[in-house]
């Protein structure tokens, strides 16, 4: 009997398809933004987790001035090669590297860009940073202790990608390249990491930097830390920052530096995600909630237009019961296709957006993570707004005196 | 001696309008007997077509009893009402009250899903019914593409649908040219004769009247005159 009344609501809804369709895309653009933004965030904060996963839970980094400003903008008090020492000899700390980062104008032939510079720390902090950025040649080699003028890009930079950041001539191994006027040979290009910072980045040896950029001997932008297997991280982070309070005299609360973990720094990221999702939330809720009142005044004109076949339909047997069935059916039927429709469009945005972003960023990280269950609970819970907001005007059928419905005149 | 099939006992139908109550039926008696064929006729506002919704349970009395088949309906529930509607009683209207959405043949069945007849046998009861009104080639047709003939042999046919013992004809011929009308009279009376429906006929034409057993005469709400 259920399969029949469907049928039923079913033909109501394809006899009106243009007022059908018109309720359904406030439904279809809430469900679109939902599924396409939650699964474009739910993607983006596993590539991140994965990403910070590589660099490990036993790594600590130093920054001046805090936060996730960009280090090396010379605003904050930089860090210093006195911090450096003083942290190698904290208690659990294995190994600890000095890095610069800064931006450089960056000629190939006749192209100009600017780029980002990293320094690449000697000795045993090498290894840290190898190993934290998978750092890997695709084509020549690594840098190595004593590599004077000499450089290895990042993926983004050597051309031929379709990422924003590099240069649109190719550059090989064995090319020479022009940073602040200054020549360098480029000795190995790096295989794509997935991050799309450390794939724009040009390395070279600290000293060069230092000579390139200005930078006195004594200043540092970041610190990174390998904590000792044995040693808790966490009692080594206080230690660390104890040690600098001291050391740069300032009050705890009122530190010019930060020391992060891996994970803090996830969940820094992951908070500002958060607060991004929370507004697309509501906006999305918002839609689908005036989606909901749509689908509630279309009923409403259905009930007033269909009201003598009501009455005909009480006449030849239908009860009250009968008639909200009808109705109800009909409204959630509209949620559901609306919803089915708005997961359909989501999946499509969600893959295309990140496809587009991965074209443009040329970065792996970006990626649509898309959960059955969000597919599956935005179908079921549309239908579920479709029949709630259905109710009223489905009682309201059922409540009508056939007598008077059948005076209805149309 | 028949016995009754319908009883209306003392009923009164008082209507509310703004601040006036108008009586509709004022304490109407009124037998029929199984198998009859009844016609009510009556100047418009007598309360012929109160009358009829009372005994086919579209509507209660305000006062009074309504005995269908023995049993008191004044006082049932509406789902009740619904199940007699459905399964003893087939209505017929002036303005054939189909739905143009849907097919000849999905209107008849429509009847026969509401009391929960399983499909294969409700498609051959409806295809039987066409058969009965000469419309098997327009079964699948919606009664927008028909004419009004053929739409009131569909409602009678949906009046027959679950094989109820009483059908309500109210003006049945009343949107329908003479000739026409003749052909759903001849078609009616053949209905009472040959398969002993009850039928209850509102007019207000006096040559449909000769079809019926029983002529009651209605004003003002109640019986004048049976003949």
């Amino acid at each position: 009997m259920l399969i029949d009344y469907a049928k039923f609501a079913f033909n109501g809804i394809r006899n009106r398809k243009l007022r059908s369709w018109l309720t359904m895309i406030g439904i279809i653009i809430g469900i679109t933004a939902v599924v396409s933004l939650i699964s474009i965030g739910q993607g983006l904060k596993v590539a991140i987790s994965s990403q910070f996963g590589d660099i490990g839970t036993d790594k600590l980094t130093v920054t001046a001035s805090g936060g996730l400003g960009p280090p090396g903008t010379g605003v904050a008090k930089p860090l210093t090669k006195d911090n450096l020492e003083k942290i190698e000899n904290v208690k659990g700390v294995k190994v600890a590297a000095g890095r610069l980062i800064g931006s450089a104008k960056v000629e190939y032939k006749d192209e100009g860009i600017f780029g980002n510079v990293a320094s690449m720390p000697g000795g045993d902090g090498r290894e840290i940073m190898e190993s934290s950025f998978d750092l890997e040649a695709k084509k020549g080699r690594l840098l190595r202790d004593g590599d004077k003028r000499k450089v290895v890009l990042g993926d983004s930079i050597a051309g031929e990608s379709m990422a924003f950041s590099g240069f649109e001539k190719k550059i090989d191994t064995g090319s020479k390249i022009m940073i602040e006027g200054e020549e360098f040979e480029v000795v190995g290009l790096l295989e794509k990491t997935g991050s799309f910072t450390v794939d724009a980045l040009i390395f070279m040896e600290e000293d060069d930097l230092r000579e390139v950029l200005d930078i006195s001997n004594e200043e540092y932008n970041i610190i990174m830390i390998q904590v000792h297997p044995n040693a808790d991280i966490k009692i080594v982070d206080e230690d660390i920052e104890k040690l600098l309070r001291k050391e740069r005299d300032v009050k705890k609360g009122e530190e010019d530096f930060t020391v992060q973990t891996p994970q803090a720094t996830i969940d820094q990221i992951n908070s500002a995600l958060f607060a991004v999702q929370l507004f697309v939330y509501i906006i999305a809720a918002i839609s689908i909630l005036v989606g909901g009142i749509g689908i509630m005044n279309t009923m409403f004109t259905s009930v007033l237009e269909r009201t003598k076949d009501i009455g005909i339909m009480k006449s030849i047997g239908a009860k009250n019961s009968t008639i909200f069935t009808l109705f109800f059916i009909e409204s959630g039927l509209i949620g559901s296709v609306g919803g089915i429709m708005g997961a359909v469009f989501g999946i499509a945005m969600a893959t295309g957006l990140a496809s587009v972003g991965r074209l443009l960023l040329g970065s792996e990280l970006i990626r649509a993570e898309i959960s059955i269950w969000l597919i599956l609970g935005s179908i079921f819970g549309s239908f579920l707004l479709g029949t709630i907001f259905g109710v009223i005007p489905a009682i309201r059928a059922s409540k009508l005196n056939p007598v008077d419905a059948l005076r209805d005149a149309k | 001696m028949k016995k009754n099939i319908i009883e209306l006992r003392n009923v009164w139908k008082t209507y509310r309008m703004g601040d006036v109550d108008v009586n509709a039926l004022r304490g109407m008696n009124f037998d029929v007997k199984k198998g009859e064929f009844v016609a009510i006729m009556g100047p418009s506002g007598s309360g012929k077509s109160t009358a009829v919704n009372m005994v086919g349970c579209l509507d209660i009395p305000t006062k009074g009893e309504v005995f269908l088949d023995g049993k008191n309906i004044a006082h049932l529930h509406e789902s009740e009402l619904a199940q007699i509607r459905g399964r003893k009683i087939g209505f017929i209207f002036q303005t054939f009250n189909l739905i143009h959405t849907i097919s000849a043949k999905e209107n008849i069945t429509l009847a026969m899903v509401f009391q929960g007849v399983p499909v294969d046998k409700r498609n051959k009861r409806a295809e039987e019914l066409l058969n009965k009104v000469n419309l098997s080639h327009r079964i699948n047709h919606r009664p927008t593409e028909m004419s009004g003939g053929e739409r009131q042999r569909v409602a009678i046919a949906r009046a027959l649908a679950n094989n109820p013992d009483v059908i309500l004809a109210d003006e049945p011929t009343g949107n329908l040219d003479s000739k026409t009308g003749k052909m759903i009279m001849d078609f009616l009376r053949k209905l009472n004769k040959e398969d002993g429906k009850t039928i209850i006929m509102v007019t207000h034409d006096e040559s449909l009247a000769k079809y019926a057993d029983k002529i009651a005469h209605l004003r003002d709400g109640i019986i004048i005159k049976e003949s």
